[in-house]
């Protein structure tokens, strides 16, 4: 923290931090509406192919009795994975009083949260009687992992809407009385209604930190059970490929690596598009990217135990399916994931000129494509190759690749998490000001101001 | 007293049958299935072969047309004292597949949908090859039925795990738990959807089928409920089917409709279950290929290309 400033230095300080951080809010060009259009009418399209497949069933997709989860459940995985981020990022290194990653945790937040609602929507649009969901709360069993999904990722959900607005109320509250007069007036309503009677002083505060406090810890336990759970989804059957006690942490290091570096390309968005470059400094690019190679090192650790163990025996079902993916039909995929997306990317960042922005961001996108392939293949291959051969039903059964629906509904999917990500942004800052404030040395008595 | 009960229940097999060809009437009747009422004194029924059939309602007592929740309700419980057990003889196999037919007509399935499957087996790549039926295991540690999210599919006290599919939520997750591959799913409208429309469900046929839930083989359990063997069983030319109670420790042939002790068949020819290493406790026992007469038509297809 800085040391306090006067009160004079603090006002103008403040007004550049509040008009810094409100360009997201008040920008209105047509690259936004052109954004959104482009957003809208791909969901549109996405949800389009969901009505054809409640109309005709599940068979327009290119799932059939033997591969029975296919592209849909990869997404789901790779949802659930990047949502993941919000627990590392915006409660376990703030409770480890990292402070680097302060500004960055609505960041986080934004993507948890708009990730984890996706993952629960795509898991209804995977169902073959979506009209019967109710079911699981009618009949529900708990001794199938399913249930424990549903529940945490409601949980999940809950808790990290509530992590992002809880740190918020300060910020609407200090828009309602110091927003410029080029915020649109329903937003400046709704930022009074939102910000609840906010009115700064330190008991609120405490309020806010003790909340804070608590929700970071009970987020621990649900985040790291949202995505053990996801993970057992598949362990806890008897497929080979499937059946591994370390799913748990595999899939949870995986996560790690897929939510850090879309954290990364959305900093790198935010940056470039609302000229927040004395935000999201090089700094937090740089400490980014040493993250992402911790996480990466930490997740090729599990992957060569995943690999090297089962391949080391060769046992008859498990050769199968080693063999599919490191020489076979899945091997471009498997090969590709893996290096493009772990092995050459720890490589790279761990020079200082791959952690800057623009690298470090090409960098994580690549990852962040390799996490979605390594899902598909931990999915896929695995049902391919039952114990049982596959026989006389039509060749189609026997190999799966996706249709279009499949691919408009992910299509779908995405455009969906980046529609509650933009709708964030454009709606509240991107950065807290409050806490970005209190950083620089201002006075919390100064954010309580009325504009004059 | 258990001796008498398991003679009445073997006759009971045996009888309906041999009379299976030439059942009519009221033993016909009490096997069906209510179908929407039609127009007239005349209803619509679904007999457990899978024949749609016109009849007078006169003829019909109340109590053979058990509504859809009394259906599931009972349909849960399955027969009391019972505990159903198969047995494949897999030297008789002969690849016959008149078993496939007669299920698929019995349970509304699709060409490619199989309740029972025969497949082409090689265990060793210089063994010799063989069929083997495999239908759902019944396993008595099913994976399947454990990870159900909403109990859909549940394993009876006699031994049958079945599916509720007015109740399935259509997940998938069963087929994934299923190391037999023994589930199939309805990725479209089920086959003669129209014809079967407003028919009553039932649970022990799983028909009519319903898009977008699972299916899968069920021991003919509306079938045992009148007292016949399976129809997979019946079907059978070849003698590969042994079916019956374990409790009784009697199993009949649905071919010859010979009855022997189960556990005698069983020791004797050194039977075995499929992947027993899994700890699935399947039901369904298979007696090794051996000694086959008849030589192995066709080639292996390929496992796993
Ligand atoms: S064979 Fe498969 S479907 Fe049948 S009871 Fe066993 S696990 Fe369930
Ligand atoms: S598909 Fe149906 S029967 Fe199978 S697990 Fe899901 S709800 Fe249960």
């Amino acid at each position: 923290m800085e040391k306090t400033k006067s009160p004079e230095e603090s006002r103008k300080l403040l007004d550049k931090i509040t008009f810094d951080l409100t360009r997201s809010i008040v920008k209105r060009d047509e690259l936004t509406r052109f954004w959104y259009f482009i957003l809208v009418m791909f969901a549109a399209v996405g949800l389009w192919g969901w009505f054809i497949q409640i109309r005709d069933g599940l068979g327009v997709t290119g799932m059939r009795d033997y591969v029975s989860w296919g592209m849909y459940i990869a997404n789901f995985v790779f949802f659930v994975a990047v949502s993941l981020i919000g627990f590392l990022i915006s409660s376990s290194l703030q409770l480890l009083k990292i402070s680097w990653s302060k500004p960055i945790s609505r960041v986080a937040e934004q993507i948890a949260i708009a990730a984890v609602a996706l993952a629960g929507i795509i898991i209804v649009m995977d169902m073959g009687r979506p009209d019967r969901f109710l079911n699981v709360f009618l009949h529900g069993r708990f001794a199938s992992p399913i249930i424990w999904d549903v529940t945490v990722v409601t949980t999940y959900l809950t808790i990290s809407v509530l992590l992002y607005y809880i740190p918020l109320i300060p910020d609407l509250a200090l828009l309602r009385d110091r927003g410029g007069d080029d915020i649109p007036k329903w937003k400046m309503q709704l930022y009074k209604i939102l910000a609840l009677g906010w009115k700064g002083n330190d008991k609120q505060y405490k309020l806010v930190a003790h909340s804070m406090r608590v929700l970071m810890i009970l987020i621990l336990p649900v985040g790291l059970s949202i995505h053990t759970v996801t993970s057992w989804l598949f362990a806890a059957t008897l497929r080979s490929g499937w059946d591994t006690t370390i799913f748990g942490p595999y899939f949870v290091a995986g996560a790690f690596v897929a939510g850090a570096a879309a954290v990364v390309i959305l900093m790198f968005a935010y940056r470039v598009r609302y000229r927040l470059g004395e935000y999201f400094e090089d700094l937090h690019f740089d400490y980014m990217g040493k993250l992402l190679v911790f996480v990466c090192l930490v997740y090729l650790y599990f992957n060569i135990n995943e690999f090297w163990v089962p391949a080391y025996k060769m046992k008859t079902a498990e050769g199968i399916h080693l063999r599919t993916l490191f020489t076979g039909s899945y091997a471009p995929m498997f090969w590709s994931a893996q290096m493009l997306g772990l092995i050459l990317p720890i490589l790279l960042m761990l020079f200082r000129f791959f952690r800057k922005p623009l690298p470090l961001t090409i960098i994580s996108v690549f990852v962040l494509i390799a996490s979605w392939l390594k899902r598909y293949i931990i999915v896929v291959p695995t049902l391919e190759h039952p114990f049982l051969p596959v026989q006389n039903v039509p060749d189609y059964f026997k190999h799966y690749s996706p249709t279009s629906i499949e691919i408009m509904i992910t299509i779908f999917s995405f455009m969906a998490a980046l529609l509650i990500i933009t709708v964030l942004a454009k709606m509240f800052p991107v950065i807290t000001i409050w806490e970005y404030a209190e950083e620089k040395g201002i006075d919390k008595e100064i954010l309580a101001e009325p504009k004059k | 007293m258990e001796n008498k009960s398991r003679r009445s229940f073997v006759k009971k097999l045996g009888v309906s049958v041999g009379a299976a060809g030439l059942v009519g009437g009221s033993s016909l009747l009490s096997s069906c299935n209510q179908v929407e009422t039609a127009s007239g004194d005349t209803i619509k029924l679904l007999t457990s072969s899978g024949e749609l059939v016109e009849v007078n309602k006169a003829q019909l007592k109340p109590a053979d047309m058990p509504s859809l929740t009394e259906n599931q309700k009972r349909g849960r419980k399955g027969l009391p004292g019972r505990k159903f057990v198969m047995v494949i003889d897999l030297s008789k196999c002969r690849n016959a597949r008149e078993c496939m037919k007669g299920c698929q007509k019995h349970h509304q399935l699709r060409p490619e949908q199989h309740h029972i499957n025969v497949l082409q087996m090689q265990d060793a790549e210089h063994t010799a090859p063989y069929y083997m039926p495999k239908p759902c295991q019944h396993c008595d540690n099913p994976p399947c039925t454990k990870v159900c999210p909403v109990n859909a599919t549940f394993k009876r006290e006699d031994g049958i795990v079945l599916i509720d599919n007015e109740r399935c939520i259509g997940c998938r997750f069963c087929i994934a738990a299923c190391p037999y591959s023994a589930r199939v799913f309805n990725w479209f409208e089920p086959r003669d959807a129209e014809k079967y429309e407003g028919v009553t469900y039932n649970i022990e046929a799983n028909v009519p089928q319903k898009k977008g839930t699972i299916s899968k083989c069920l021991f003919s359990a509306d079938r045992l409920r009148d007292g016949k063997l399976p129809t997979c069983v019946s079907s059978c030319p070849n003698g590969v089917y042994w079916f019956g109670d374990q409790n009784e420790d009697a199993v009949t042939n649905g071919t010859t409709h010979e009855t022997t002790s189960f556990s005698k068949l069983i020791k004797d020819n050194a039977a075995y279950t499929l992947m027993e290493e899994l700890g699935t406790k399947p039901r369904v026992y298979y007696l090794p290929p051996k000694d086959r007469a008849f030589p192995f038509q066709g080639e292996i297809e390929d496992h796993h290309s």
